[in-house]
């Protein structure tokens, strides 16, 4: 489904990802893990098509071919989607608005009808109980005023809405209590399936009790430097990272 | 020169402009064009006038209506409501005059009086004589000068003490000429002790020939007091829109305004607010919309004259093409105006590299506990929030207009009346898409294919 291969990527003259690569199929799960300013945010960034970064080398291979020159919506519109590590607060624009426009943006370029009306408030209201969200969707504005837990679990409602094929969560668990952690897990869990696979980006492993995934690669210094099963991530819960700066550095 | 032609008119008809008036109201008209002739028209060496250029206006001329209309104008033909679940008493000025097929006054069973301010000089003179030409500044400002000396009629409305009238007042100024006109529509609403009103005041002109309308309105509201003042301007490119409010605000007394323009050729506004006694409030909000050459300038003054006062000010633009757009805010605090609350925001959003803004701040604080803030922003749209509403697949074109209508929503959701909200709303979202023009705000009947749903009897006042 997704393909990385040898991907250079800069922000300010500054490279971030360097001779990065990954493979993804469907109903896969994979984990990136890595310290700090390792580029874990540059690279969800870089596959949602976010503007300011300069790809320098390599390709971005979606569904077998290159997104690279596709805008942000376009990717959006052929299942890409990105939990965001700091979702944006919108003031004036409905949860409603947001994601009827989204919806029928994506059904438009999908050759179908915008949906009728009743028919995706019902969905919403589905949508709604798998991420136990009871916020009134039609009078809030996107994420304004939402605490850290809320505004994932608008994340992950997003995601039940919009039903990508890869979704790629960045740092979704940063700022969640335990029980908030627990609901938005269960959520990304409950969406998955044979057809779709999701990236999780974190940097800590206890998200990881809830998620199980096929892959755990570590990032550092730009590019993925250690792969391996689930059980990668105790060890470097346990270790921390420098283990593995050390047997990278050496 | 419309200087020359203005002289000319008023030494011509001083039997109507002066000898019509009772002897307090003619040596204050009289003082008021006195004060025009010394100080002329605003120009831009003024600081309050330096962005606004009035001299290619003025040097156009335009003909002044100095009695009412006699052309046989049949209102429910000309008028007809945009918004017809909105259920108001409604009242048309027509070339600057007062209109109405029943009586050109009316004193309702509550007391409140609404009609004509030309018949109420006559009939009410007491109230009048009292409040008129008091919040003005005739010697300083020369088009409240220009109004006051050339002031003949207008709206006036009177709200005993205790009354809270349910409906909304709505005001429909209409220019109908085939030459270019000058009118001077000079508006007295006067409310009692513990009364509220909500007043809607739209803008129209039916034949686009080059107009000048400089408008006064003065509003005094007694102790514990409320008026939710709205100012609905869709004009045509050929218009030049003067309007200035007065307001004199007592204790515990409250003045909404919300200005709401979405289309004109030249608009000036000016708010001044003076809270004149303790607790008293004024909440003052403004959004413009502005494209192609137009060009919009408000200006706002609030005048802490007492102490425990709070103001509010929200100005929101976004302005397209080569508009431009004029924000002067100030706020003057008294030495006695302890523990004022005065607070300013001034949010623009510049579409093209041609669009401009002029932003200005002006605090002067005399006393030594108040809390006063400002802010101006001038900027693009939100990268962030671009990215983020592009990500679920919105596309760029989209996104703009989400993230423009949600800019504008800050003000439109303060408006209290449904029907106009959700009406402003849907205009809103219309002009940011281009699609609104000036006719679909229209009350007129300039254009056949108005549906049928908003052809409504003009209704008369009681």
């Amino acid at each position: 489904m997704l393909s990385i291969k040898n991907l250079e990527v800069s922000i300010d003259n500054k490279v971030i990802l360097k001779n990065f690569n990954i493979e993804v199929k469907a109903g896969e799960v994979h984990a990136i893990m890595g310290p700090n300013g390792t580029g874990k945010s540059t690279l969800a960034n870089v596959i949602a098509g976010r503007e300011g970064y300069e790809v320098l080398n390599g390709d971005i291979i979606y569904k077998g071919k290159s997104i690279l020159e596709s805008k942000p919506e376009e990717r959006a519109r052929e299942g890409i989607f990105l939990g965001f590590q700091y979702p944006v607060e919108i003031p004036g624009v409905s949860i409603t608005n947001f994601m009827k426009t989204a919806v029928n943006e994506i059904r438009k370029h999908k050759g179908l009808d915008p949906m009728p009306a009743g028919e995706f408030l019902s969905m919403l209201k589905e949508k709604k109980k798998i991420v136990e969200m009871n916020t009134t969707l039609a009078s809030r504005s996107v994420n304004q005023g939402f605490s850290g837990g809320e505004k994932k679990k608008n994340e992950i409602f997003q995601m039940a809405v919009l039903e990508p094929q890869l979704a790629i969560l960045d740092e979704t668990d940063s700022g969640l209590d335990i029980d908030a952690l627990r609901i938005v897990a269960h959520g990304i869990n409950s969406l998955k399936n044979k057809d779709n696979a999701t990236i999780v980006i974190t940097h800590y492993q206890r998200l990881l009790d809830y998620i199980v995934p096929d892959f755990v690669h570590v990032l550092y210094g730009g590019r993925i430097v250690k792969t391996g099963g689930k059980e990668l991530a105790l060890e470097l819960e346990e270790k921390g990272y420098d283990w593995i700066k050390q047997e990278i550095d050496i | 020169m419309l200087k020359d032609k203005i002289y000319e008119d008023f030494n011509l008809n001083r039997n109507v402009l002066l000898d019509n008036f009772s002897e307090p109201i003619r040596q204050l008209k009289h003082k008021a064009f006195e004060s025009f002739v010394k100080l002329g028209f605003p120009h831009i060496k003024l600081e309050n006038w330096r962005h606004t250029n009035l001299k290619n206006i003025i040097e156009n001329d335009y003909k002044h209506c100095f009695s009412p209309s006699d052309k046989d104008v049949d209102i429910e033909q000309l008028f007809q409501c945009e918004l017809p679940e909105m259920d108001t008493y409604t009242v048309i000025q027509y070339n600057g005059w007062f209109m109405s097929r029943n009586n050109d006054i009316s004193l309702m069973d509550n007391g409140v009086i609404i009609g004509s301010l030309n018949k109420a000089f006559k009939e009410y003179p007491e109230i009048v004589e009292k409040h008129f030409g008091k919040y003005t500044a005739v010697e300083k400002r020369s088009l409240e000068a220009l109004n006051t000396a050339f002031a003949q009629d207008g709206i006036f409305i009177f709200v005993p003490d205790n009354v809270k009238l349910e409906k909304p007042i709505q005001i429909i100024n209409i220019l109908d000429a085939d030459t270019n006109l000058i009118t001077q529509p000079r508006n007295l609403f006067i409310i009692g002790k513990n009364s509220e009103l909500t007043l809607v005041h739209c803008d129209h002109s039916i034949l686009h020939r080059q107009s000048l309308i400089n408008s006064l309105s003065e509003i005094f509201i007694d102790e514990n007091g409320f008026v939710d003042h709205y100012k609905m301007q869709n004009k045509d490119a050929e218009s030049t829109l003067i309007t200035t409010i007065n307001v004199h605000v007592e204790s515990n007394a409250r003045i909404s305004t919300n200005a709401l323009i979405l289309n004109g050729g030249v608009i000036r506004n000016n708010v001044n607010v003076k809270l004149n006694g303790k607790n008293a409030q004024a909440d003052l909000k403004g959004l413009y919309l502005v494209d192609r050459k137009q060009h919009v300038d408000n200006q706002v003054f609030i005048h802490h004259a007492s102490s425990h006062c709070y103001s509010k000010q929200l100005y929101k633009g976004i302005i397209d093409d080569d508009a431009r757009a004029v924000f002067n805010g100030r706020i003057l605090v008294d030495k006695d105006a302890q523990k004022t609350d005065a607070y300013q925001t001034n949010k623009n959003i510049l579409l093209t590299d041609n669009a401009s803004v002029h932003s200005q701040p002006q605090l002067e604080i005399y006393a030594d506990d108040v809390k006063c803030s400002h802010g101006s922003t001038v900027g693009q749209l939100d990268p962030n929030a671009m990215f983020y509403l592009r990500s679920r697949g919105i596309c760029e074109h989209s996104s703009r207009m989400l993230l423009m209508y949600a800019f504008a929503s800050e003000v439109v959701d303060t408006i209290t009346i449904e029907a106009l909200k959700y009406r402003l709303d849907t205009m809103v979202s219309k002009r940011l898409k281009g699609e609104l023009s000036i006719c679909d705000q229209c009350v007129l009947h300039c254009s056949e294919k108005a549906p049928d749903f908003l052809k409504m009897d003009f209704k008369p006042i009681v």
